[in-house]
């Protein structure tokens, strides 16, 4: 499945199916971070009933600490 | 004062005269004097803001001079305590401004002594803290410019309590594996870039400006080229602890805060004792005379098996060359008793 993730077009094995579980894919889903799926923002219980298709485009914004 | 200083400030339209004396009337406060509170401290005082106040519980190192744009070599040299060096240089640019700098750790006693503020800033290297000091912002109903950055990359957002989410309807907890400049590092221009859109939300809001505020949280990675922003309206939650309707503010209970922390940036852990008893630096450098190298007013500096200790008046060290927690609170009972 192709989809844009921070403005880059990517493959993403079709056994990710949500964005919950596109954040685990890429080792991401214990920081904290907002996702925006085709410019609107998903709240958590969202994330995980998101599901993907083809050629959505994704942000994903991680927070950090330092400063 | 009428020696032109805040001309160019004035010229500019938006502010003109009347936002520039809204500006000399206010207090900001900044929490963390590291890279990015060296940044806001320095514009926020050039800009005239009245009075500003500065909180750090650490002292300068050679490793800060890449980004920490308030300190000398100098001040690294003789292990300045922070804050302590940043008024001093605060004063060399604005001999008007009103500084209250304090060397020691926030807890919502000190937070208390700071009011009134008009506009809290957030220049923090850890999130326990920050999620005190939202707790705090969203209590006192003070808007609190949240601002961070590791590697190349940053970001910001302005929280107005009441209107916009806080913290702790983003996070929802305190995060424990984010990227720190530790692992990652860090570079100026990250710092400036975060810095520069927290003053100018600053400027904004302090010069009667709110209308300009940007609303959204941004993002950046300059060395990538990337930049983004994103309206976080949605995420705002009604029965959030810190900003709903029935908060309770969880952060604020100082006790539940852990007295053991690994520090950002360094191969070191900060302890903090349960009981705040100040400690007498005297007593400890007479005592321990053949470890010490270095004293000043704010603190010690030890040598001990391999381990440099620093040990401050309000009773927290820092032990580097430790990453243990566990070994690093024995060699605080050895050294400090307790």
């Amino acid at each position: 499945m192709k989809l844009t993730i921070n403005g880059e077009e990517q493959q993403i094995p079709e056994t990710v199916e949500s964005v919950e579980q596109l954040l685990a894919h890429f080792n991401v889903a214990h920081k904290k971070s907002v996702v925006e799926k085709n410019g609107e923002i998903l709240t958590k219980p969202e994330q995980k009933e998101s599901l993907l298709n083809e050629n959505d485009r994704l942000e994903i914004v991680h927070f950090v600490g330092g400063g | 004062m009428n020696d032109g200083r805040y001309s160019r400030q004035e010229l500019f339209a938006p502010i003109g005269k009347k936002g520039q004396q809204s500006i000399e009337q206010k207090h900001a406060v900044i929490i963390g004097a590291g890279a990015l509170g060296s940044s806001m401290a320095e514009t926020l005082v050039r800009a005239g803001v009245g009075a500003v106040s500065i909180v750090d519980r650490d002292y300068v190192e050679h490793s800060n001079l890449n980004r920490q744009q308030l300190y000398t070599e100098l001040d690294a040299d003789n292990s300045t305590a922070k804050a302590a060096a940043a008024e001093a240089r605060l004063l060399d640019i604005n001999r008007h401004a009103d500084i209250k700098a304090v060397v020691g750790e926030v807890d919502p006693s000190l937070l208390e002594s700071f009011l009134p503020a008009d506009i809290i800033i957030d220049a923090l290297d850890n999130f326990e803290t920050r999620m005190l000091v939202n707790d705090f912002a969203c209590r006192q109903q003070i808007p609190f410019v949240y601002g961070a950055c590791v590697g190349s990359y940053g970001l910001t957002y302005t929280i107005l309590p009441g209107d916009t989410p806080c913290l702790h309807c983003l996070m929802e907890d305190i995060p424990m594996d984010g990227e720190t400049c530790d692992t990652a590092g860090i570079i100026a221009p990250a710092v400036q870039m975060v810095s520069a859109h927290q003053a100018a939300e600053a400027l904004k809001l302090l010069s009667g400006n709110e209308k300009d505020l940007r609303r959204t949280l941004l993002s950046f990675d300059v060395w990538k080229n990337e930049h983004r922003t994103m309206n976080l309206d949605k995420l705002k939650k009604q029965d959030c602890t810190s900003c709903g309707t029935k908060a309770d503010y969880p952060y604020l209970q100082w006790e539940s805060r852990s007295s053991l922390e690994t520090l950002c940036g360094r191969d070191a852990v900060q302890i903090r004792p349960a009981k705040t008893a100040e400690a007498s630096l005297g007593r400890l450098k007479e005592q321990h005379e053949r470890l010490v190298r270095k004293s000043n007013s704010h603190l010690l500096v030890m040598e001990w098996e391999e381990k440099r200790i620093v040990l401050f008046a309000d009773g927290r060290a820092i032990i580097h060359g430790e990453t243990d927690k566990a070994k690093a609170r024995k060699i605080y009972h050895q050294i400090v008793g307790g």
